[in-house]
């Protein structure tokens, strides 16, 4: 198949698969229909909490489903194995801000049972090469939420007010974040330290000695521990284009650690998205540790699509007269040239093409 | 090369305002403000170039990309949530967003409570807060008019003066919050023009504070 017969996002989903086979993990299927219970007790979890819904034959309420790894978690073996396994699939669901459900293809791996550091950066290592393999100009922003949650955990504030706080760190919102403070009673030190971690942002190995000098909790100091670890695991595989961005953050119910985000230059909006979800897990009954992260291949629908030059490099134009054995020895020449072509009546209208093979009997007298 | 940023600016006082904040930031384009029929300004040697919205859609010129920064009522950043940074509060604009309604209104909490807004999800969130049961009046313009003619027991709307609601027998009852323009981003352009962006973020802050 010529390359340029692939679309954009068919030829990086080919590639994509091919990088996550190539390290071991394993294809895995899901169906298109779910339960909707499952989803009814992860709400938080989905990226967008609509839900397409309809009724099995048995009057059960399934659903379309909205998101992956909600089904791989409820379906994997929990037998204490390590288990890598990668997926392309279709999600419904509703994108933030736009009306109606859209058909979005996804791509993604899952690690789960037990996540060490090896296999943490890893992931992380797939995720930058999947942004590479997009574009050389890719950014991934990764952050660990155990450094905000530790600093958080020194406040007698509940869950709600937690949200709001991670909500305003999220937008890198510092003005928001100092009144949200003043209001909710946080301690001057507990603001700084919120605020000097929104303020650093920018390349993991210098950023992470910045903030390493910070005065932090222990809990924090822990998680910049890891996240000095993936640092050294990265500079390893060559990786780089890596930030350490606190804005990263996501629901703490289900995520634990490690987060992560990845961008393109082109594409408006976040194209990666993962971190570790040891919550979520165990929210599912599930025995271990999970890490992954999914590529929104939607997002590549109008990227670096050139429009070819020609919509056919050979128009082939009959008329009545024309006998079909003649058409049939033309193209087939065409064909074993490798060039590809159309063959329509004369009056239709032409698309551009390179050259034209006129069959028709008026251009043959 | 230096990468130019795109700046959304919502049309009228706000954006006049924040333009000349920003001109005094050193990002000026004079030509913006001359009586033509041009939609982009640029300029080359700052780095800028600006275009003028509706108000209600610089949100969405940011979150989507066609603009990498723009200036937004904090309203309208209640109201959409959109998907951006809010990098900067620029203490211009600063009104309230109030429950109003008849000065001798008081909620006796025996039905639904009949809102009249250009802020629906603004007054869904405000009232689900308080676990009080309301239906939205979805209006455009000229919300003042809907408890007048009891279309509605109160409405949410933005409070400047208070002068418009007094004229027309109408109250503040309620301050939901306060309201000033903001300095957003979008996220993933601030990737790749982070250092662009911050150096403009500053010089705006030091501009607003001067």
């Amino acid at each position: 198949m010529k390359p340029e017969t692939l679309t954009t996002q068919e030829r990086i989903q080919y590639e994509l698969r091919e990088l996550y086979l190539a390290c071991g993990y394993r294809p895995y299927k899901v169906g298109k229909f779910e339960d909707y219970d499952l989803y009814m007790r992860n709400k938080k979890f989905l990226a967008s909490e609509q839900v397409l819904t309809f009724s099995d034959t048995n009057g059960k309420l399934k659903a379309l489903k909205p998101d992956v790894t909600l089904s791989i978690i409820k379906n994997v073996k929990d037998d204490g194995r390590v288990q890598k396994l990668c997926y392309t699939e279709t999600v419904y669901r509703v994108p933030r801000n736009a009306y109606g459900f859209r058909e979005i293809m996804q791509t993604g791996l899952e690690c789960i049972g037990r996540v060490d550091d090896y296999a943490a950066g890893e992931v992380l290592m797939l995720a930058a090469r999947s942004l590479q393999k997009i574009s050389e100009r890719y950014v991934l922003d990764v952050s660990d939420v155990g450094v905000l949650s530790g600093v958080l955990a020194e406040e007698p504030i509940g869950d709600a007010d937690c949200a709001r706080l991670l909500s305003l760190v999220g937008e890198k919102n510092q003005h928001g974040l100092t009144a949200a403070c003043a209001e909710m009673g946080v301690s001057q030190r507990t603001t700084q330290r919120l605020l000097d971690l929104v303020c650093a942002c920018g390349p993991l190995g210098e950023t992470l000695s910045r903030v390493e000098s910070l005065d932090l909790p222990q809990t924090s100091r822990e998680a910049l521990a890891g996240l000095g670890r993936m640092r050294d695991q990265l500079a390893a595989y060559g990786i780089g284009n890596v930030n350490l961005d606190f804005s990263v953050v996501n629901d703490m119910d289900y995520y634990n650690g490690l987060v992560f985000r990845g961008f393109v230059e082109g594409i408006p909006s976040g194209i990666l998205a993962g971190g570790r979800y040891d919550n979520l897990l165990a929210r599912m009954g599930k025995h271990g540790e999970a890490i992954g992260f999914a590529v929104y291949l939607d997002q590549l629908e109008r990227y670096m699509e050139a429009k070819p030059a020609y919509e056919t490099e050979a128009l082939v134009l009959y008329d009545a007269a024309t006998d079909p054995l003649d058409i049939v020895r033309v193209t087939e020449s065409l064909r074993a040239r490798g060039i590809s072509f159309r063959v329509q009546r004369e009056e239709e209208p032409c698309p551009n093409c390179r050259e034209v093979v006129r069959l028709a009997k008026e251009a043959n007298t | 090369m230096k990468r130019m940023i795109n700046i959304a600016l919502p049309k009228g006082r706000l954006g006049e305002k924040a333009y000349s904040l920003i001109a005094r930031a050193g990002y000026a384009c004079p030509e913006l403000l001359e009586e033509n029929r041009k939609l982009t300004f640029e300029n080359e040697q700052a780095g800028v170039r600006y275009f003028w919205v509706k108000p209600s859609d610089v949100a969405i010129y940011v979150e989507r990309g066609a603009a990498d920064i723009g200036i937004a009522g904090k309203d309208i950043l209640l109201e959409y949530a959109p998907d951006v940074y809010e990098l900067l509060d620029l203490s211009i604009g600063k009104c309230r967003m109030c429950v109003a309604g008849a000065q001798d209104f008081s909620d006796s909490h025996t039905g639904i409570l009949r809102v009249a807004t250009k802020f629906p999800a603004i007054a869904r969130r405000h009232y689900a807060a308080q676990s009080r049961e309301i239906d939205v009046i979805r209006l455009n313009g000229s919300i003042e008019l809907a408890p007048i003619l009891g279309l509605s027991d109160v409405i949410v709307d933005i409070v400047e003066t208070g002068k418009t609601l007094a004229e027309n027998g109408l109250c503040v009852h309620e301050e939901i919050v306060s309201i000033s323009a903001r300095l957003i981003a979008n996220k993933a352009h601030y990737q790749f023009k982070g250092a662009e962006i911050e150096a403009l973020r500053q010089k705006l802050e030091e501009a607003a504070r001067a």
